[in-house]
């Protein structure tokens, strides 16, 4: 059986928490440590932009269930300061050591700051629960919410305020909602969807800067096209950052997140996984086929679960755990319409509306890349999506046949 | 082991259908069905959509 007696989680959100299950039903039995830099016990974030922000849930209510038997001992609130890989020891902030036979790096992702100088009070990001907890409580009164960012998480922030009557300006630098990530098909369905249902959108402008009062407080914005918006609050969406300054030093690769092989292990400088660390969630990039093998990294809820599961499975199965590669999902949901995609939509270089009803918010887009299908996304069509899923996975499944780890 | 969905809670994930297709499926009216007494043959498949659910809408009741 394994040989370790004390696995040490560095992040005690989804994905280390899931990393902490999969090895307790995997059979591991010794000591189990996760530390969170947050002081709260694993919560969901899906909800932090929608039921939390419309007020149909208190903040306790993302807490994620912990099992009974999962005998944790929690390291909560406290930051991880440093990883020493050949010395075995993860230190904490406050000057703790954590000696470990085995580590797992679920570290995440934060919000990416605004990029200029100080902002009024007011203005938001949204990543955390006491980020999203703030945002809910200031919603309610507010005169005008400007949100920056068309994104998935800008998206719902507007959806969620449109949904307690909140007038929202809403600022896309790009052409349409969601261009990156899906496309101008779904661009223009979302676009259609906002305006809809009362957004004021403002397509290709961006915040020059934030205006605010003698109190400091926020009053609005100017925009990169001349115009102005009032707004007494703001959310940021300007996507996420990689947790990864705490690994400096490590000798572990941090590009744009943390470099990882397919079986979740980081890499060293050398080119080599690092014995007994694996890593898992938002804060990794990893290579995938379907990417033609350059390095990805998904910040979804769904691959933070997976590959929690497929690390913790190369941190007790060194030498026997298959490759991590995973058919993507994700989804959001704007206004009722339920948003849902398999695959890796945004790496297409052509899409395609297999379907489109108007009147129920339906749609069905195709993705390919040199001409093979790499991802599917629906509007209120979920059902259309398991043939284009299965076509995926047969293509994974075919490129070559799951050799184990070197 | 028998199968109970919580249709309130469900949002259409569509997570249970990919990791247990012979157990879940959507309707033409986008409605999940579920096969409530699955043969032992689908049980493991029918646990990982218990855990793959994002709204844990999934139960499951007694059974190995």
């Amino acid at each position: 059986m394994s040989p370790l007696r004390r696995v040490v989680v560095v992040g005690a959100s989804l994905a280390g928490l899931r990393a902490a299950e999969a090895l307790r039903r995997s059979g591991y039995a010794g000591e189990l440590v996760l530390v969170g830099d947050e002081p709260h016990l694993p919560y969901d974030r899906p909800p932090l932009t929608k039921q939390l922000l419309t007020g149909g849930w208190r903040p306790e209510q993302t807490t994620l269930p912990v099992a009974p038997g999962l005998d944790v001992t929690w390291r909560l609130g406290v930051p991880a300061g440093g990883l020493d890989v050949s010395a075995h020891t993860v230190h904490l902030a406050d000057g703790a050591r954590l000696h470990y036979d085995g580590v797992v790096l679920a570290t995440g992702a934060r919000a990416r700051p605004w990029p200029g100088p100080t902002t009024p009070a007011g203005v938001h990001t949204i990543r955390g629960l006491d980020d999203a907890a703030a945002v809910a409580e200031t919603l309610p009164r507010a005169r005008r919410l400007l949100v920056v960012g068309a994104g998935f998480l800008g998206g719902e922030v507007a959806a969620a305020a449109r949904a307690i009557g909140v007038a929202v300006t809403l600022v896309e630098p790009r052409d349409w909602p969601l261009l990156g990530p899906a496309g101008p098909h779904v661009g223009r369905f979302v676009a259609a969807l906002h305006r809809a249902n009362g957004v004021d959108l403002r397509l290709g402008a961006g915040v020059r800067r934030f205006t605010g009062n003698g109190r400091g407080e926020l009053t609005g914005a100017e925009l990169t096209d001349g115009t102005n918006v009032e707004a007494d609050l703001a959310v940021l969406a300007l996507g996420a950052k990689p947790n990864i300054e705490w690994l400096a030093g490590s000798g572990l690769v941090t590009d744009g997140g943390l470099v990882c092989d397919e079986y979740c292990r980081p890499l060293r400088d050398d080119g080599r996984p690092a014995p007994h660390v694996v890593a898992a969630g938002d804060l990794t990039r990893w290579p995938h086929p379907l990417a033609g093998n350059e390095l990805i990294s998904l910040g979804h809820w769904s691959n933070a679960a997976e590959q929690a599961d497929a690390a913790a499975q190369t941190l007790l199965q060194p030498d026997t755990t298959p490759r991590y590669r995973p058919v993507p999902s994700f989804w959001s949901d704007l206004y009722g319409v339920r948003m849902r995609s398999v695959g890796l939509p945004h790496l297409a270089d052509t899409s395609e509306t297999a379907e489109h009803d108007e009147a129920n918010h339906r749609l069905v887009v195709t993705y390919r890349r040199n001409g093979q299908l790499v991802g599917a996304l629906t509007a209120n069509r979920t059902s259309r999506l398991a043939p284009f899923r299965a076509e995926i996975q047969r293509r994974l499944t075919s490129m070559d046949p799951s050799p184990l780890p070197v | 082991m028998t199968v109970i969905v919580d249709l309130d809670l469900c949002q259409n994930h569509g997570q249970c259908v990919y990791a247990a297709p012979e157990v879940f499926a959507f309707d033409e009216d986008e409605i999940l069905t579920y096969h409530p007494e699955p043969p032992q043959s689908q049980h493991d498949k029918v646990r990982t959509a218990v855990t793959a659910c994002p709204v844990r809408a999934i139960h499951l009741v007694g059974g190995p």
